[in-house]
């Protein structure tokens, strides 16, 4: 009993940060209809900009947590919002009216460019931060008990607050009823005198944002990283975003909270090393019962 | 270029790849008239109209939107290719890649001019109301983070675009389905609310792109007053592409009349009505008609 409650606690975590990430794919593929495949070197990168930051917070003599928390979660969204920015104006823009194929291969290669651009500057070695939060609550429950470490409490916090934030920002702003006007219909957007362009910039600046909470989150909880981090953790926030349905926003945290919580049962109570064979084996049962995913809506073609 | 003309198009030539789509087209229309571009199937009415819009970029020729506030080429907004002209004087070439790096057809709506589609293309999953504040964006408060924050100044300007876009709703008679799903209205509250979110853009040029076809005679009645009340009460100047023919001699000043991408009258009703050329394009000329006998 224990053991599940503990690894229900523990994928509720893990599906916070997949369904932060998950955000980023979902909300692209949405107004363009391109899978971003340079989102999970996005999140790489986000992780050594707060192994940066942290550092250069404490060599100022910065050491109360929450100042440092903050911080590193300021600075790192803006830098790697600049990211997201200059990867779409780079790699995707140019190629807007070209085949998905080419603006596909185009996302791959930003991929490969921003794995090796930090694996020659920063070193190819596996990189970490200290610990800088200690300390757990500790339910008893029977003989058992249940451990949430304080770091994961915050990463509960920060995670469902910008996830709110977010649907706040798309449901009820000006912002983003003209993200939900262009990506129902970029060219109408346009001709009421949207500037869809930079909606998308816009929307590429928010999904490296997200993907930015994440990158500090974890790294600040696991503390070790390197250049190659990005690639597994994209694959599952990827697979959290069709498994919720791609485009969807509530889709994307649904798949990513469920993602987590069954990885995390399974890894628990069967077998951890099997875990990744059965998360991607949930993708493939949903997508067979519902081809577009948990909230996404069915393709309907008009005859 | 006289100042009463809202709208020039000189010369307009679209090509896709070796069909001529248009060629040579050219009318003017006045400020405060309603037009109709008319024409057989096929005859380049809406590529017209999308060459107006920025939806496409004219292969060649001018069209130059004069409204009010301002005077717009449209297809240089749409950002032309550079002009060995361009390289010896840096204004010119500042000007071009300027269009080219930030313009695009929204800043021909920002000019003034707004359009509804043939086939209704309203945002079929936001509310009613949301369709109509959507197409405000410009007018209402723009600064993003002043919307995220809610400051008052932006919500005085949101209370404003709400009270516009229910003011346009009571036009179109629509306001007691302002919470519905555009997606779930009939197909002839569409239209009307299509023609309400162009006008939230205020447009001094609105070109209807068919606004009749699907409605039922009274309907159709109900929009020639609407089109009416546009023009009289809301100083804009309207061009429709209309099938519906007693409906465009009911209520056009004007009528340009177009066949295999090229004009082939242009004038009054009473003159259309009764020119052999237009009527050779309607019925058929009489040479094919030997062909086909």
């Amino acid at each position: 009993m224990d053991i599940v409650l503990q690894q229900l606690v523990n994928g509720l975590t893990l599906g916070s940060v997949y369904g932060l990430i998950a955000i980023g794919y979902t909300m692209v593929y949405g107004i363009i209809g391109m899978i971003n495949f340079a989102h999970g070197d996005v999140y790489m990168v986000s992780a050594y900009i707060t192994a940066i930051v942290v550092a250069l917070l404490s060599y100022f003599g910065i050491e109360s947590f929450p100042i440092i928390i903050v911080g590193t979660l300021f600075i790192t969204i803006a830098i790697t919002g600049a990211y997201g920015w200059a990867i779409e104006q780079i790699a995707y823009r140019p190629l807007r009216n070209s085949s998905r194929l080419a603006a596909l291969i185009s996302a791959i290669g930003m991929s490969l460019i921003l794995q090796n651009y930090v694996q020659i500057s920063q070193g190819a070695r596996q990189q970490g931060i200290p610990n800088l939060l200690s300390g757990a609550v500790r339910f008893d429950i029977g003989d058992g008990f249940v451990q949430i470490t304080y770091m994961k409490l915050i990463i509960l916090l920060v995670a469902f607050i910008s996830m709110g934030v977010l649907t706040y920002i798309i449901q009820k702003t000006k912002l983003g009823r003209m993200c939900r006007a262009t990506q129902q219909d970029p060219k109408m957007a346009s001709i009421l005198g949207i500037n869809t362009d930079r909606i998308i910039s816009i929307v590429f600046v928010i999904g490296a944002s997200m993907a930015a909470v994440a990158g500090v989150l974890i790294t600040m909880d696991y503390g070790a990283f390197d250049f190659y981090v990005g690639f597994i953790i994209g694959i599952k926030a990827f697979t959290a975003a069709v498994l919720g349905g791609i485009g969807s926003l509530p889709g994307a945290m649904l798949g990513g909270l469920i993602l987590g919580i069954s990885e995390s049962l399974f890894a628990g109570l069967i077998s951890s090393d099997y875990k990744d064979v059965f998360s991607f084996s949930l993708l493939v049962i949903i997508l067979i019962v519902r081809p577009s995913g948990l909230l996404g809506k069915p393709e309907v073609e008009k005859v | 270029m006289s100042k009463e003309n809202i709208l020039a198009v000189e010369n307009l030539v679209m090509h896709f790849g070796g069909i001529k789509a248009l060629n040579d087209i050219t009318f003017n229309i006045k400020k405060g008239s309603v037009s109709a571009l008319i024409g057989p199937n096929g005859a380049g009415k809406t590529t017209v109209f999308n060459c107006l819009t920025g939806f496409y970029k004219a292969t060649g020729g001018h069209i130059r939107l004069t409204t009010d506030h301002k005077d717009t080429s449209v297809i240089q907004v749409l950002g032309e290719p550079f002009q060995p002209l361009d390289f010896v004087s840096p204004m010119a070439f500042i000007k071009r890649l300027k269009y080219k790096m930030f313009g695009g057809s929204h800043l021909v709506n920002r000019s003034g001019l707004a359009r509804t589609f043939q086939n209704i293309r309203l945002f079929k999953e936001m509310s009613v109301v949301e369709n109509l504040l959507v197409a405000q964006h410009m007018t209402a408060n723009r600064s993003l983070i002043a919307g995220i924050l809610n400051t008052k100044a932006f919500r005085e300007a949101e209370e404003e675009a709400l009270q516009k876009a229910f003011y346009w709703l009571g036009v179109v008679d629509l306001v007691s389905h302002a919470n519905r799903l555009a997606g779930e209205l009939s197909y002839g509250q569409q239209r009307r609310l299509e023609i309400a979110r162009s006008m939230c853009t205020n447009p001094e040029l609105i070109c209807l792109d068919e606004p009749a076809a699907g409605l039922n005679p009274s309907e159709t009645e109900e929009l020639t007053k609407m089109i009416r009340i546009l023009r009289d009460q809301h100083n804009v100047t309207v061009l429709l592409i209309e099938h519906d023919m007693g409906m465009v001699m009911d209520i056009s000043d004007y009528i340009v009349v177009l066949d295999h991408g090229q004009v082939i009258a242009k004038g009054d009703p009473e003159n259309i009505k009764n020119n052999p050329k237009v009527i050779a394009a309607y019925l058929g000329a009489e040479d094919e008609d030997e062909v086909g006998l």
